[in-house]
């Protein structure tokens, strides 16, 4: 009988517990928080930890690596194309970046005036958004080709040129082929973004403004600009990351050539540890874009910190 | 400052046209408000005024110049808007100089005008602050501190308490009454609100649907209105009407619903049968032995006055009364209207007797 009731006594004092942690707010909390973190482990960090800890081994494809310090980047600092790589990387994101801002703040400008046919015009605007990359980076490939490029017929028809354009041939012709392919593709969502920061703003502050004695060029830098800004820091930090790390469009139209003059870091990553077999040294050039994000990541984030007038006061 | 035409001015969205044909004379200096129930095509016309709309027809002058085809900027006024369109990005300094900015006015200047506003409107310890960190009743005189730095010869306004709590509504309506007594600005103000009307106006321009009903001094539309809708729109509660037609037997009287009698002073000529809309405002009712049977239905104290509501011949009027009497409703009491001070209105017209 005592036997009995002593066992009882702690069942109900295990299911109590088991009620309580249930009641609990910390433990509710945590277990709410188990399959995000799950998630967030499986995804993120672990394959982040790898491309790390790959970038410090020789590991091939095929054997396992062992740890060898920073040699990896200690042979890429020697590595001229490597450096081709930085270097076209940061004029591939800051060329395509600068004209998908200017074209996509005037595309944006332009929809939100009265125009006839507005909506069509603002899903036209879309479509090369929608396009998947790697249909888009064929098309150009094509628009591209040394004998078949529409350009080159063009122009040719209409006189102006003498012979076929070796667009992807020539080393800048190819870089300024894929900086015009990405401009293509990313307008859309730099002019849509900004189409939706500009309807945000007031019409009563531009009526304010022509009434105050403001010409459009005084509207556009004393309302329109200010008032975007906050929307410019958030869609160009966005932008500047997909530049960055771009690798489709590269690997269609060029495969980073010719002579490595359109390789990316992405590209050129790929390239040294999936094709040619070293992914300790792939990883490696991975991890030598990451100070460049972080750097831009920083630069947006003292950017988009919320200027004095946006603080304080509800609205 | 200047004085304000408005010669026949029309305008249509299309084919529809919400303004038919409204002429307003504004004298220099006067402080004029615009009121109706919304869609009446006030704000319009105030947006016309400013330029923000086009005339379809009709012209509006600014002193002697027609302005029909002037810019906004060049017509050389200030308006209000009802959200007060601030800018947010700027301090409240900058806000009110933005527009001397753009002339190209000296900074030493610009702080100048902006200092001598602030310190008309209270707002000199508020300068450096931003549209966001400002109350309401603040923004609204962030609003009007940047069209008293304009020195312009019009100020406009639109709707501009409607923002605010009945509290610091009433407050504004005297600052604003008081600004203009100050300053002696030609004034042109929409609102929707019949009291911020009789309160501020010099002249009211009563519209409804696209026409002017009335326009005149505050007492004159309330004493004497042209019309039933005027006489319903002005003053608050609003006037109650009953239907009935005159009787003219030795003395005029006025035969209401349900044979209910109220008295008339003088008849209009040959007006025996006539149909007729019978006005009489809620505080011109006394309780009098010789008054119409009426039920009471509801009592409603306010402290300083009492509003009742009664059954008189079946129809629901209200009166009020400042003395304090005891009622109850189901009270059988006897209401009697003041007839010097009646109103009477043609049934099929609406138009005064």
């Amino acid at each position: 009988m005592a036997v009995m009731a002593e066992s009882t006594v702690a069942q109900a004092k295990r299911s109590s517990l088991w009620t309580r942690a249930f009641e609990s707010r910390h433990f509710l909390g945590a277990m709410f928080m188990v399959p995000a973190i799950a998630i967030l482990i499986l995804f993120l960090a672990y394959p982040l930890a790898l491309g790390f800890w790959l970038g410090m081994t020789d590991t091939k494809i095929g054997g396992a690596g062992r740890y060898i310090g920073f040699q990896n980047f200690v042979s890429l600092a020697k590595d001229s194309v490597f450096w081709l790589s930085v270097f076209n990387t940061i004029f591939y994101t800051v060329a395509a970046s600068a004209v998908k801002f200017a074209i996509g703040l005037y595309l944006a400008l332009l929809l939100n005036e009265r125009l006839p046919m507005k909506s069509m015009i603002r899903a036209i605007v879309l479509l090369p958004f929608v396009v998947p990359t790697v249909l888009s980076a064929i098309a150009f490939w094509w628009i591209y080709d040394s004998q078949f490029s529409i350009i080159s017929w063009v122009l040719i028809k209409a006189g102006l040129i003498t012979r076929y354009i070796d667009f992807l041939g020539d080393p800048w012709n190819a870089r300024w082929s894929v900086v015009a392919a990405n401009i293509w593709r990313g307008v859309p969502f730099v002019a849509i973004t900004l189409l939706a920061g500009l309807q945000t703003i007031s019409p009563s502050l531009y009526e304010a403004a022509n009434l105050d004695g403001a010409t459009n060029l005084q509207r556009f830098r004393h309302i329109t600009l200010p008032m975007l800004s906050p929307i410019i820091a958030v869609v160009m930090t966005f932008s500047v990351l997909m530049t960055f790390t771009d690798f489709q469009l590269i690997y269609t139209i060029t495969r980073g050539g010719p002579i490595n003059s359109t390789h990316l870091m992405a590209t050129l990553s790929f390239q040294r540890a999936i094709t040619g077999g070293n992914l300790g040294e792939g990883a490696a050039i991975s991890n030598a874009m990451i100070p460049f994000l972080v750097a831009a990541i920083l630069l947006s984030f003292f950017g988009l910190q919320r200027s004095r007038w946006q603080q304080g006061g509800r609205d | 400052m200047s004085s304000v035409q408005i010669r026949d001015v029309r305008k249509s969205f299309g084919n529809f046209e919400v303004l038919h044909g409204v002429s307003i004379p504004i004298e220099d200096g006067q402080f004029v408000v615009l009121v109706g129930p919304s869609g009446c095509g006030k704000s319009t016309l105030l947006r016309m005024l400013a330029g923000l709309e086009n005339i379809t027809s009709g012209t509006i002058s600014i002193g002697d110049r027609v302005v029909n085809n002037v810019q906004p900027k060049e017509r050389d006024i200030a308006m209000v808007f009802q959200n007060y369109a601030l800018y947010p990005h700027m301090t409240v300094g900058e806000n009110m100089g933005f527009s001397m900015k753009l002339r190209g006015e000296s900074t030493e200047e610009i702080n100048k005008r902006v200092k001598r506003a602030a310190e008309i409107l209270a707002l000199s310890p508020l300068l450096e602050r931003y549209p966001r960190q400002l109350s309401g009743g603040q923004r609204q005189r962030v609003a009007m501190g940047r069209a008293i730095v304009r020195d312009p010869q019009v100020f406009l306004f639109d709707e501009p308490l409607s923002n605010l709590d009945a509290k610091l509504r009433v407050a504004m309506r005297t600052e604003i009454k008081e600004l203009h007594q100050r300053l002696k600005t030609t004034t042109v103000y929409v609102t929707h609100d019949q009291i911020e009307a009789m309160t501020m106006a010099d002249k009211i321009v009563v519209m409804h649907d696209g026409i002017v009903e009335q326009m005149g001094t505050p007492l004159e539309l309330y004493d004497k209105p042209e019309n039933q809708f005027v006489a319903g729109f002005i003053g608050s509660p609003s006037m109650n009407f009953l239907k009935g037609h005159v009787r003219v037997n030795g003395v005029a009287t006025f035969e209401g619903p349900n044979g209910v009698k109220l008295p008339l002073r003088n008849a209009p000529a040959a007006s025996d049968g006539r149909p007729v809309v019978y006005g009489v405002r809620p505080e011109h009712f006394t309780i009098a032995d010789d008054g119409a049977d009426a039920e009471i239905v509801v009592v409603e104290p306010t402290g300083s006055e009492t509003q009742v509501f009664a059954k008189l011949g079946g129809e629901q009027v209200v009166a009020v009364f400042r003395e304090r009497h005891q009622f109850n409703p189901g009270d059988k009491v006897k209401l009697k209207p003041d007839p010097s001070v009646i109103h009477l209105f043609d049934e099929a017209t609406g138009k005064r007797v």
